[in-house]
């Protein structure tokens, strides 16, 4: 509460509203036909006892209930402090039900704990820095996304994007010769900017793999041509695979559906060492790093991912300590940064963001809180991916981050993630913050020394 | 009432340190069963450095920010918590019952602290029930069991106070001092008072996790 009444600038509260929200989601009701109270009972009581052990243990037997973990989650403090969106207020009304009536919940209990777990909980994993016994909620809320996974109830866009996956080893239904097609099709483009440029496909022995997720191809691939452009220009010996096993998100990971995560990440490895390079480098995104550095990994027994995985935020900061981009002129407009829950909780990249920023560009102001603090953009943990009927709700949860942007003066958010440059921008035009959000890559690709590029009048003349 | 008094504080106790002993070795034994059984690639990513800083942290009044963001529960809790601990081992009267029985003692509390720390206890416990009441977000997820360990928790220090007066009836009170700071005992390892036990391990897994794994701060 306190960071709502320390800003000046007002948002109005709509969290009244929030009970009238009533999403219809097709995923969710056809899901629940199937069910009947044995299935119910039988299903939580399997997923219980053959998937969880001492953590579910020790969590509650060791919680003293004490609601301290509430002011850190974003959707409870936007929703003025209504109990049933902080973090174990969630647990309370989901998990903690089923383990304490031993699995005999209704229909209907699935239904709201299903609409709690997947699309009002981004896992952002804040509140594990407020809970005095070291409670990890965003754990609780995955066991109920995987028992609403093994019943069926899933929302029916995140379970597209999961059914792609499967089908298509990509998030967005991108077919093989789309994927070839757009990296040549950027490629050319490239170089009528570089002569000479290049991205190599299937190059065995490249140092580096560099893989994006699916939205790139599908309607970002200016990113692939600003991430071609930097990797030439820093003479990096890197590739990209041409075949199935180049996306590494995962929505699988969110769905609960761990057994389509463990065949994406075995065939993302399997492609690495196909080709044999000496570490992955991936684009800015937090959910796939997440993906293969902490859960996809663990799923397939690999305690750390078995090759060197490098974020960008990371790479750019080594291309730039090591001098192999420089740059021209910094990036004059005043930025802000943030920092996206899975590089900063997930692997505490948060200053070596903020040393690229500088980097970049001459003005920088902090938005408040930051760093392992800051709050998530709303978006993350596949709430984004459950489609417009949740919407509306992810607007109001993200009030406090609307705030929280506004107050810090900049007109520039720069957000190093896919999935929270997506929630950002809907926050954005929602609450018409009148921002720009934009990648490091954007930024990078706008102020480095690019030797041998044409100038804007010889390609405009090419 | 002796005859009452000498079996509470005889038999009785002697059942309570072994139901007590008992539940803790059963509760840990079953933690490290599941652990072994089921989780033991989670053992890979304890790390001792940062579960200790981690712990250090938590341990540490105001060494943490969720502590400087609420200064109340944070004074409340860690007086609670020191206070909990201290009258039980440190006061006169439970130094001079150890000295008869096993010839052993230790330095005591002067009186008036004893005095003064002993209601630090109750004094919390309401400071806790009326937060459990009054905010909406610690009532959603309190049930009544909370409200009775607060009571259970709070009897022993209340009727001990009490005899330690001599009040009238203060035989009585004994009785129902030395009954509920059993009954407290008992239930320690089996309510969600064993977070005492659990704290530790779960303090641990996270500051492992956040420090060995994710490069950030759990505090």
């Amino acid at each position: 509460m306190d960071a709502l009444a320390e800003n000046k600038v007002r948002i109005p509260s709509m969290a009244g509203s929030s009970a009238k929200l009533q999403a219809v989601d097709a995923g969710i009701e056809t899901g629940l036909k199937g069910l009947t109270p044995a299935k119910i009972t039988e299903v939580i009581s399997r997923v219980l006892s053959a998937e969880t052990g001492a953590r579910l243990m020790a969590y509650f037997s060791a919680c003293t209930h004490c609601g301290l973990c509430s002011e850190a989650c974003h959707f409870y403090l936007s929703m003025d402090g209504d109990p049933a969106w902080s973090p174990m207020g969630k647990v309370k009304q989901t998990l903690w039900e089923m383990v304490k009536k031993k699995g005999r919940v209704s229909p209907a209990f699935i239904q709201r704990a299903a609409r709690i777990a997947y699309t009002e909980c981004n896992l952002c994993r804040r509140c594990s820095l407020y809970c005095p016994i070291g409670i990890d909620v965003a754990y609780l809320l995955s066991v109920v996304r995987r028992i609403c996974h093994a019943l069926g109830v899933i929302p029916l866009y995140l379970q597209d994007t999961v059914n792609s996956h499967s089908a298509t080893f990509n998030q967005m239904w991108v077919k093989a010769d789309e994927w070839v097609d757009t990296l040549q099709w950027q490629e050319e483009d490239a170089r009528d900017e570089i002569p000479g440029l290049r991205i190599p496909l299937e190059k065995e022995g490249a140092e580096i793999m560099y893989s994006v997720i699916a939205p790139e191809p599908k309607f970002q691939a200016g990113l692939l041509y600003k991430a071609a452009v930097i990797m030439n220009t820093a003479g990096v010996d890197w590739t990209m695979p041409a075949r199935p096993g180049w996306d590494n998100s995962d929505m699988a990971m969110y769905s609960g559906d761990f057994e389509i995560m463990g065949r994406l990440k075995r065939l993302y490895f399997e492609t690495a060492v196909r080709l044999r390079v000496k570490k992955i480098v991936m684009c800015e995104c937090g959910h796939a790093f997440r993906s293969i550095y902490d859960t996809g990994n663990r799923w397939l027994g690999w305690r750390m991912p078995p090759i060197e995985t490098q974020h960008a935020i990371d790479f750019y900061h080594e291309l730039l300590e090591k001098g192999r981009i420089r740059i021209a002129k910094k990036f004059q407009p005043l930025v802000t940064l943030h920092d996206p829950c899975n590089m900063v909780r997930g692997f505490g990249l948060h200053e070596r963001a903020r040393d690229v920023v500088k980097a970049l560009c001459e003005n920088f102001v902090e938005m408040t809180p930051n760093r392992e603090y800051n709050y998530c953009c709303t978006a993350g943990g596949g709430v984004i991916n459950c489609g417009p009927p949740y919407k509306q709700t992810r607007m109001l949860g993200a009030r406090v981050k609307a705030l929280q942007m506004q107050t810090a003066g900049a007109k520039i958010v720069i957000a190093p993630c896919h999935n929270c440059h997506s929630g950002l921008e809907d926050i954005n035009q929602h609450y018409r913050l009148g921002l720009h959000i934009r990648y490091l890559a954007d930024i990078l690709y706008e102020v480095m020394e690019k030797p041998g590029a044409k100038e804007l009048s010889e390609q405009e003349a090419a | 009432m002796h005859e009452l008094y000498m079996i509470v504080s005889g038999p009785m106790m002697w059942a309570t340190c072994v139901v007590f002993s008992g539940g803790v070795i059963y509760q840990l034994g079953r933690l490290l069963r599941l652990l072994l059984r089921k989780e033991r690639s989670l053992l890979s990513y304890m790390s001792l450095r940062y579960s200790l800083r981690s712990i250090a942290h938590w341990i540490i009044p105001f060494g943490t920010l969720n502590m400087r963001r609420n200064p109340l529960i944070t004074l409340v809790s860690f007086s609670f918590h020191i206070c909990l601990l201290i009258v039980p081992v440190f006061l006169t009267a439970h130094v001079v019952l150890w000295e008869e029985a096993w010839n052993i003692s230790w330095s005591c509390l002067p009186g008036p602290v004893a005095d003064g720390i002993t209601l630090v206890v109750p004094a919390a416990c309401i400071f806790f029930a009326w937060r459990r009441l009054r905010r909406p977000e610690v009532r959603f997820v309190s049930d009544p069991a909370d409200f009775m360990f607060l009571v259970l928790v709070a009897l022993p220090f209340l009727s001990g106070f009490y005899c330690c007066r001599h009040w009238p009836g203060y035989e009585v009170v004994m009785i129902v001092h030395i009954v509920s700071g059993q009954a407290l005992l008992v239930s320690l390892p089996f309510t969600r008072l064993a977070h005492m036990i659990l704290v530790w391990f779960t303090r641990s897994y996270m500051g492992s996790e956040f420090g060995a794994v994710r490069h950030a701060r759990d505090y």
